[in-house]
């Protein structure tokens, strides 16, 4: 057989106008309803926030200190929802609704914790907690950094 | 030279090798969706009493494969080749299923295009004289896949409308050189093809042009057209891979019809929320193991073309900007 004279086929498709084919098959994301799903839900976890606040202030505690219970609070209903299988399903509804409160970044540090549990605890839980936190926290202490600077200059 | 080889990249199997048995066995998800029916075992859930998914893989291997070679009562000492491949780094689960087998082993990547390149190198050594006998066998785990490739299982975060879901699933087929059951008859080898897709949620796009490709090239090898076969599937495209596939062949004036469909597609249905549909290597593997095989068998399909396709990309290429080549492997299967 001669190789030489077989015709190669080759699809007559440049990678641009693929691209473009690409975008006309490919479904369009949702975003109206994820906008709509994320205030629901996220504005569900503040209110919930809130009314734990509100809770420890009638408890007697300062306004401040009250918050920050009520943080520590909600951290730990995050990292329990996580433990429990069930905040990974309320964000597959919610979205930015649930990553945005202080929920969601207790779920971003327990569930790599979960995750990397049986590659021991130094190597794995400890080398992998902050995979996916580990970008927010260096870029928003770096933020804060800079803003903090900016604040000292100005005053 | 290069007698059996057609055209410039298919292969055409003198003696065409035998299938003398398959088995499948899925995960949970893959048991409740319309194919269920057709595995050999459905696992309650995904760790199925192992200490990590790695484990339950791995093991899920080694069982598809033993129950191929128990189906056609083919002892060990039988077989010549464990060809054998997976998603992971350094395809641990086929290496710790090896382990336990204890037979000559060669350790295939092809993504999840991996079982018909599986089949089809295993035909090759058949063909060529070199065993009579070749365990073939193919993995993939949906929360194994997740953590090497994307986020923790339990980070609550929405996927992309086109991203697929990775079969929990190990297929395995017994080939031969001689026996009753269907045959492979030829085979073409795919050209990596990348069209420049950096999406790595949009893997169907990704690999379509290299299914496109190694179709188009194999009906101009073999002088063949989409009617001569009763089904031809490509491994897990997806409902967007799937139907970018068709549009290029179409543009290359291939009529695809009716009986091109692809096993991502086929696994799972609407209603068990897993997007553009199923991937990963185990995906085509059960799905041929499975299904396909049994309505061969059963006199309902009578030539299919399996089309594996897969993603050649890592998580470190996708990280540094790199697009994801694609491949496809196609075998074809007589009855």
């Amino acid at each position: 057989m001669d190789d030489q004279s077989s015709p190669k086929p080759a699809i007559p498709v440049t990678p641009e106008k693929y691209q473009k084919l690409t975008e006309q098959y490919t479904p369009k994301p949702t975003v109206v309803k994820n906008v709509i799903l994320a205030f629901i839900v996220g504005g569900i976890i503040c209110s919930i926030g809130q009314i734990i606040i509100n809770f420890f202030i009638s408890l007697g505690l300062a306004r401040l200190e009250a918050s920050t219970a009520a943080t520590a609070t909600m951290i730990f209903i995050g990292a329990l929802l996580t433990g429990l299988g069930i905040y990974d399903e309320i964000g597959k509804f919610a979205g930015a609704g649930s990553i945005v409160p202080v929920t969601g970044f207790a779920n971003s540090i327990v569930s790599p914790a979960m995750e990397f549990r049986r590659e021991g605890y130094v190597m794995g839980v400890g080398a992998k907690l902050f995979t996916v936190a580990g970008p927010v926290l260096v870029y928003g202490i770096a933020t804060s950094i800079v803003v903090g600077f900016a604040y000292y200059l100005l005053h | 030279m290069n007698l059996k080889r057609v055209g410039n990249q298919t292969v055409v199997f003198a003696n065409p090798p035998v299938i003398l048995s398959s088995y499948s066995v899925v995960g949970p998800k893959e048991g409740q969706g319309p194919l269920g029916k057709s595995f050999d075992k459905v696992c309650k859930d995904g760790i199925n009493g192992e200490k990590s998914w790695e484990v339950a893989e791995s093991k899920m291997l080694q069982e598809a494969m033993q129950g191929a070679m128990d189906q056609a009562s083919i002892q060990k000492e039988q077989i010549d080749f464990m060809l054998a491949g997976d998603l992971l780094n350094q395809i641990i689960s086929s290496n710790f299923a090896a382990r336990q087998m204890a037979l000559p082993f060669i350790g295939l990547y092809g993504a999840c295009s991996t079982m018909a390149l599986g089949l089809a190198v295993g035909s090759m050594l058949i063909d060529g004289g070199f065993a009579e006998k070749i365990l073939v066998g193919v993995s993939s785990h949906h929360d194994t896949a997740e953590r090497q490739y994307r986020l923790p299982t339990e980070q609550g975060s929405q996927r992309a409308l086109s991203a697929q879901w990775t079969v929990t699933g190990a297929g395995s087929v017994l080939l031969s050189s001689s026996g009753v059951g269907p045959r492979i008859t030829s085979a073409t080898i795919g050209k990596v093809i990348d069209f420049a897709v950096k999406d790595v949620n949009n893997m169907g796009a990704a690999m379509a042009p290299a299914v496109a490709d190694t179709i188009l090239n194999h009906f101009q090898d073999i002088q063949l057209q989409p009617t001569d076969y009763s089904l031809i599937a490509s491994g897990d495209l997806g409902g967007v891979g799937l139907g970018l596939a068709c549009e290029l062949l179409k543009q290359s004036g291939i009529d695809t019809g009716t009986n091109f469909t692809d096993c991502g597609v086929l696994i799972y249905d609407h209603t068990q929320d897993v997007h553009a549909g199923g991937s990963g290597c185990g995906c085509s593997s059960v799905v041929f193991a499975g299904d396909i095989l049994k309505r061969i068998k059963a006199g309902e399909l009578n030539k299919v073309m399996l089309v594996g396709s897969g993603a050649l990309h890592s998580p470190t290429s996708a990280l540094q900007g790199e697009s994801i080549p694609g491949i496809g492997h196609a075998v074809v299967i007589e009855k």
